[in-house]
């Protein structure tokens, strides 16, 4: 039986503005390591929503996060971004590479933020993801001279870099044309075969959600599979 | 490393909006650069003011001052003892203008580690001979080199030099304004006449100028001992204890012990001149006020491209706090992008502000008051360096603060979700 590495009791989450609306009723489940889940719906099903909370960085919400058997709710600011650095690694729709640094640079700086690896190892390091992301050729050049596709590969990279527990991924093809789609996919695919990382995308695009091993279904703020 | 890294991230920043801080780290040299070539012009100015009466007045003056006795004879008679006596027409006591035991109350007073020296003297009026004409003046008898020491009164000599005064026999330093009425120049002996009806005659070995005309159509100066052979009284005889201490503002204090300890008058410099102190402290408030405006203009200066900065870059403080950075990483960040344009600006700032103090000290500034300034005063003290860089890093720091504070709040849920 594989290990629950995310776990979720209870969640509820509102919407105070402009009037109390309830986004999320009751949300529990479990991931284990090494599963790539995607989480699908329609558009305002909450689906982003609880992508945020399990992401740590919403900590407006009621009900019990547990990361790696790891209580996250009572935890503060400083001790989340801690838990975001070390174990969560994130991809969102848009690429979000700070352009005053190069690629390289983007790349390196969560894991000379964590500062456990001296800065030679480290970009070792980033050179090898991407290497592996195929975009080796790329690190010197700055983000605005890089294409869609491989900027999202760069965003992957960096969301790679300090080996997360987690990998989340907020429709992290919805800028991409199916053929980037299609290596963003296999990207996923390999990291969790490969290095065993758990992934959770969230995604409205049906094709992709079908080839995850296990898709959570949302509608209304509720999970219905 | 982690100090570093934020910096570096500072800085990554700062370039992508390099003009507008350029704008902004200027302001910061130019409140940094007027401030210090303000306060550097305004305290020159006012120790050169202060020079022309505080320097030459000694902080404490121990005199004899004509006045009646205290106790007149009838009060301590003890036949009268219960008594109410009235006594009319009360004259001053003959005592004459002689401090008695003045070696032994010099010896004390120099002994006293309050004080940084004590010069006699002998003021005595004349007149001054020349010709058919008469013009009443004063001659200080002073101490030459305790007179220099104290007083620096070759400051003001414009032609010749106190030290003559100690070295040629019978000679005499006159005012310029004396000397013009009198039409006597340097190596002229001029007669001067005692109120006791003495005669000598002096050889004039300098002039002396203090720019104030009452003063300088009066005023000479002699030796102690010419001034002593000129009244035909003994070497013990001294009129005039002058004082100076460490620390001016004791001068009260110290002038009421002295005057109770030594039975003679005293007056402080606070006393008789009051009104220098006054025009100091005015013309510092009015120089730093102005300085202290100029910077918490940089200091908004900052605080705008600050605030920009972050509008514009709220994209990469959302993705620096979802991959790990703290909010207090954030603010830290900022913080330190604000320090570098105070640092930068201050920088530059000091050393402006140092050659426009250069500047100003060559530009040409002639005074009578004091003969040997050439050029306008500028005081090249350290602190004012210091004091600006330190205004610089408060100023930037708080100017950072408030933009900073408000990137540490970001919400990168807000941001991420908008796209």
């Amino acid at each position: 039986m594989e290990t629950t590495i995310l776990q979720a009791v209870n969640i509820n989450k509102y919407f105070l503005d402009p009037v109390r609306f309830r986004v999320l009723t009751d949300i529990s489940f479990s991931i284990g390591r090494g599963s790539f889940v995607s989480i699908t719906g329609k558009s305002g099903c909450g689906k982003s929503t609880l992508l945020y909370i399990l992401s740590t960085m919403d900590t407006d919400y009621e009900g019990e996060l547990l990361l790696n058997d790891e209580a996250l709710r009572r935890k503060n600011d400083a001790e989340l971004a801690i838990v975001r650095n070390q174990k969560i690694g994130f991809v969102f729709q848009f690429h979000y590479l700070i352009e005053e640094f190069n690629v390289l640079k983007n790349v390196m700086l969560p894991a000379m933020k964590l500062g456990k690896y001296t800065n030679e190892l480290v970009e070792q390091k980033a050179m090898q993801h991407l290497k592996m992301l195929g975009i080796y050729d790329q690190a010197l050049k700055n983000v605005s001279q890089l294409s869609g596709g491989q900027k999202q590969r760069v965003a992957i990279a960096r969301a790679l870099i300090n080996d997360p527990l987690i990998i989340m991924g907020d429709e992290p093809t919805g800028n991409l044309d199916k053929k980037n789609s299609d290596v963003v996919f296999g990207i996923f695919k390999d990291i969790c075969q490969e290095n065993k990382q758990t992934i959770v995308v969230v995604t409205h695009d049906p094709d992709f959600a079908k080839r995850a091993d296990r898709t959570i279904r949302m509608e209304d703020g509720k999970i219905i599979t | 490393m982690k100090t570093g890294l934020l910096l570096n991230i500072a800085l990554a920043l700062l370039m992508a909006r390099l003009k507008q801080s350029i704008v902004a780290a200027a302001g910061v040299t130019f409140g940094i650069a007027t401030f210090i070539a303000l306060v550097s012009f305004m305290t020159g100015l006012n120790k050169m003011l202060d020079s022309l009466i505080i320097n030459r007045t000694p902080h404490i003056r121990l005199y004899n001052a004509i006045a009646p006795s205290k106790t007149q004879p009838v009060n301590r008679a003890t036949e009268y003892a219960g008594f109410k006596n009235f006594i009319l027409s009360v004259k001053p006591k003959d005592e004459g203008k002689q401090i008695y035991n003045a070696g032994r109350i010099i010896k004390t007073i120099r002994a006293d580690d309050r004080v940084i020296d004590v010069a006699p003297k002998i003021s005595t009026t004349v007149f001054f001979t020349s010709g058919t004409i008469q013009l009443s003046g004063i001659i200080d008898g002073v101490d030459v080199d305790l007179e220099q020491k104290l007083f620096h009164l070759n400051d003001n000599i414009i032609a010749g030099s106190i030290a003559d005064l100690g070295t040629v026999s019978n000679s005499i330093i006159i005012g310029k304004g004396l000397a013009d009425k009198l039409i006597v120049k340097i190596g002229n002996v001029i007669q001067v006449t005692t109120p006791d009806g003495d005669r000598a005659m002096l050889k004039i070995v300098g002039l002396v100028q203090f720019g104030i005309a009452e003063v300088d159509d009066v005023q000479s100066f002699t030796s102690i001992q010419t001034a002593q052979k000129l009244q035909g009284k003994p070497a013990n005889y001294i009129t005039d204890i002058q004082v100076k201490l460490k620390n001016i503002a004791l001068a009260p204090a110290v002038a009421k012990e002295y005057a109770r300890l030594f039975d003679v008058s005293a007056t402080d410099v606070q006393t008789a001149n009051a009104q220098f102190e006054t025009g100091t402290t005015v013309r510092n408030t009015i120089a730093y006020s102005v300085s202290v405006t100029l910077l918490i203009v940089a200091g908004f200066g900052i605080y705008n491209i600050l605030n920009m900065l972050i509008y514009e870059k709220m994209d990469s403080i959302a993705i620096l706090k979802a991959t790990g950075f703290s909010g207090k990483d954030v603010k830290a960040i900022f913080i330190r992008l604000s320090m570098v344009l105070g640092v930068i600006g201050g920088i530059i700032g000091i050393l402006l502000g140092y050659c426009l103090s250069l500047i100003i000290s060559h530009i040409p500034f002639e005074t009578s008051a004091l003969p040997t300034i050439k050029t306008y005063p500028v005081d090249f003290g350290v602190s004012y360096y210091l004091i600006g860089i330190a205004f610089a890093l408060t100023t930037t720091y708080l100017a950072g603060l408030f933009p900073a504070r408000k990137a540490a709040k970001v919400d990168p849920v807000v941001i991420i979700r908008g796209k």
